[in-house]
């Protein structure tokens, strides 16, 4: 075998022998570097009071002062909570669904129906949640909702559902649930279909029904799958999802005290109150927290699957 | 025929209701857009319209109006964005399974540090602003949108398994890097390419998050930014009515809204047999690590 050549100093022989190749991904590389890398400094000033006019070189440095602001005002404590407990709920829920969807759907072997009913459950995937937003309008609106229309004709007085803080993170559970559990239960079908089946095979010699074929063959070798799935979004926790929030919340704030989440508050510290650095303090706390779970998580994924981690 | 056993009639049932639930809600917002402004407001939203009329859509597609601008702007960004990310994905693609460059793996990292950490939003609209990227069409097409590792390691990983024999015999026939790229793998990779045509077209489409960042006047509002503005501006739909010579009637405002929602996924309607095969083609491709 040849002696391994320390890594970097063939770079330059290796452009001058490939230079095609690397000219090919010079642009992706050019674009990662400007929206990638270059990003990077301008996180900084979570440190100052950012001047748009004086740039980051020449902005007044305060120390810790804009994360004082954050954590000293009530609002740290109540979008931290948002963010996680919804993730939570929609982890839980999604997963939840998928799995039962993706089980039964498996039973089943009528190859046309499941095939037309995979298409309908992948359809409010390509959905955006602001075209959502108006599907929501249209059931929870106060006057005029299939809601309110419905209750009424049982009796019950009208709700008026957008100043119910309360009804909210339920909504959008059941909204989350319904965008995006049937593409999770289609990559969960696509599981259970590498699953080998003389398993099954075995198992009916052995008069396993189909019940117990599923409890005992099919769940426990789809867990891999699920845990590894479920630990990657557990990973990513911290991060709200702003386009579902914002698209179906909106202004609202009287919805804020269990909606609002880090990404929305961070939204309105930058766009609509006008201040980059509080805005950047509050994301580099959401930045560094997240990394740590990320990172957190995969190693723990890592620890019982092998090939289950991300990296 | 056999006789289904009562579980297995269970499991159709359930089966079949959820998937009318996932259908039902789209088709109560074109129940809506269709019906009578009048019947709206005396009898509340419903799935069976007391009675039909289409003077909504006659209204949006008038002449001039916002949603027709805003048609435009979508398909435009849409269409550029898409190719441009393709060509450049791709390109990129083919050189990270190139097995003669030898840093390969190296400029795979350089690519993955960036999907792994991200600076966040503030760094990001801070860094379009200073690049000029703000109020014009250029900031619609290229931030966020233009470059995503995933769909790159989606390339791949999906040229990874073109045999490194082909690359071979095009070389000693003389071929360079450029023709072996566009002339043999990409078309090899249609597949993938239609998949992360996919993905980038999708998210064109479905974008709104540039607009809100960086765009402030009207004439660059894309579609769902514009749909997004339109439920808490009223103003947009009197221009509408203005347009068409109806100011001083009332503004059929409920079956406008549901009926620009109906407009903007239109096009995801249409293509749907297609996105559908590929996107699920792209999840069992995805699932393959590289």
């Amino acid at each position: 075998m040849r002696k391994k050549r320390r890594p970097g100093l063939g770079i330059l022989s290796d452009i001058r022998r490939n230079g095609t190749s690397y000219l090919l991904v010079l642009p992706a590389m050019a674009y990662t570097f400007i929206f990638g890398y270059m990003t990077y400094p301008y996180m900084v000033i979570a440190f100052q009071r950012f001047n748009y006019t004086k740039g980051i070189f020449h902005s007044e440095w305060v120390g810790f002062k804009n994360f004082e602001f954050f954590f000293r005002s009530n609002k740290a404590l109540t979008v931290t909570f948002n963010t996680i407990y919804l993730n939570l709920l929609f982890i839980i829920f999604g997963t939840l669904m998928a799995l039962a969807i993706s089980l039964v759907l498996n039973e089943l072997r009528k190859k046309l129906f499941v095939k037309i009913s995979q298409s309908l459950m992948l359809f409010p995937n390509f959905i955006s949640w602001i075209v959502i937003s108006y599907v929501l309008y249209a059931l929870f609106s106060m006057d005029m909702g299939i809601v309110n229309k419905t209750l009424n004709q049982l009796g019950m007085p009208s709700v008026n559902w957008y100043t119910e803080a309360q009804s909210w993170p339920a909504i959008l559970t059941v909204m989350h649930v319904w965008k995006g559990a049937g593409m999770s239960a289609i990559i969960y079908l696509a599981t259970i279909t590498g699953i080998d089946e003389t398993l099954y095979e075995a198992a009916e010699i052995d008069g396993a029904n189909r019940l117990q074929m599923c409890f005992r063959i099919t769940l426990p070798l789809m867990m891999p799958t699920v845990i590894i799935l479920t630990m990657l979004s557990v990973g990513k926790i911290m991060y709200g999802d702003f386009g579902m929030i914002y698209a179906l919340i909106g202004d609202n704030g009287t919805l804020y005290s269990t909606t609002d989440i880090i990404d929305t508050y961070v939204f309105r510290s930058l766009r609509q109150i006008g201040d980059p650095s509080e805005a950047m303090a509050v994301g580099l706390f959401q930045s560094v927290i997240g990394f740590i779970l990320v990172f957190g998580t995969n190693a723990i994924t890592r620890r019982f699957f092998k090939d289950g981690a991300l990296y | 025929m056999k006789k289904m056993s009562i579980s297995k009639t269970v499991m159709y049932t359930l089966t079949a209701v959820y998937s009318a639930l996932c259908l039902l809600p789209m088709l109560l917002v074109l129940m809506i857009s269709i019906t009578d402004e009048d019947a709206i407001l005396k009898n509340g939203y419903s799935l069976f319209p007391e009675k039909f009329s289409l003077y909504a859509y006659k209204l949006i597609f008038t002449g001039g109006s916002q949603v027709i601008q805003s048609y435009g702007i979508s398909i435009f960004v849409t269409v550029v964005g898409t190719t441009l990310a393709i060509l450049i994905t791709s390109m990129a693609g083919y050189t990270l399974a190139n097995k003669n460059v030898k840093n390969r793996n190296l400029l795979a990292l350089y690519f993955f540090i960036t999907m792994i950490f991200t600076a966040g939003i503030v760094p990001w609209y801070l860094m379009n602003r200073s690049l000029g990227l703000t109020n014009n069409i250029l900031a619609l097409i290229i931030p966020s949108l233009l470059f995503s590792p995933f769909n790159l390691f989606l390339v791949r990983n999906f040229m990874n398994g073109i045999p490194d024999s082909l690359r071979e015999s095009a070389t000693i026939d003389g071929a360079s890097d450029i023709v072996i790229a566009f002339r043999i793998y990409l078309p090899l990779c249609k597949p993938v390419l239609a998949t992360i045509a996919l993905f980038y077209g999708l998210d064109y489409w479905n974008n709104w998050w540039n607009a809100i960042m960086l765009i402030d006047t009207k004439d660059l509002y894309p579609l769902q930014f514009m749909l997004l503005q339109m439920q808490s501006e009223i103003s947009m739909l009197n221009d509408m009515a203005m347009l068409a010579g109806t100011s001083d009637v009332t503004l059929p405002s409920e079956s406008v809204k549901m009926a620009t929602a109906i407009v903007t996924i239109g096009p995801i309607v249409l293509l749907y047999p297609y996105l559908q095969k590929y996107f699920v083609k792209g999840l069992v491709i995805g699932s393959v690590k590289g």
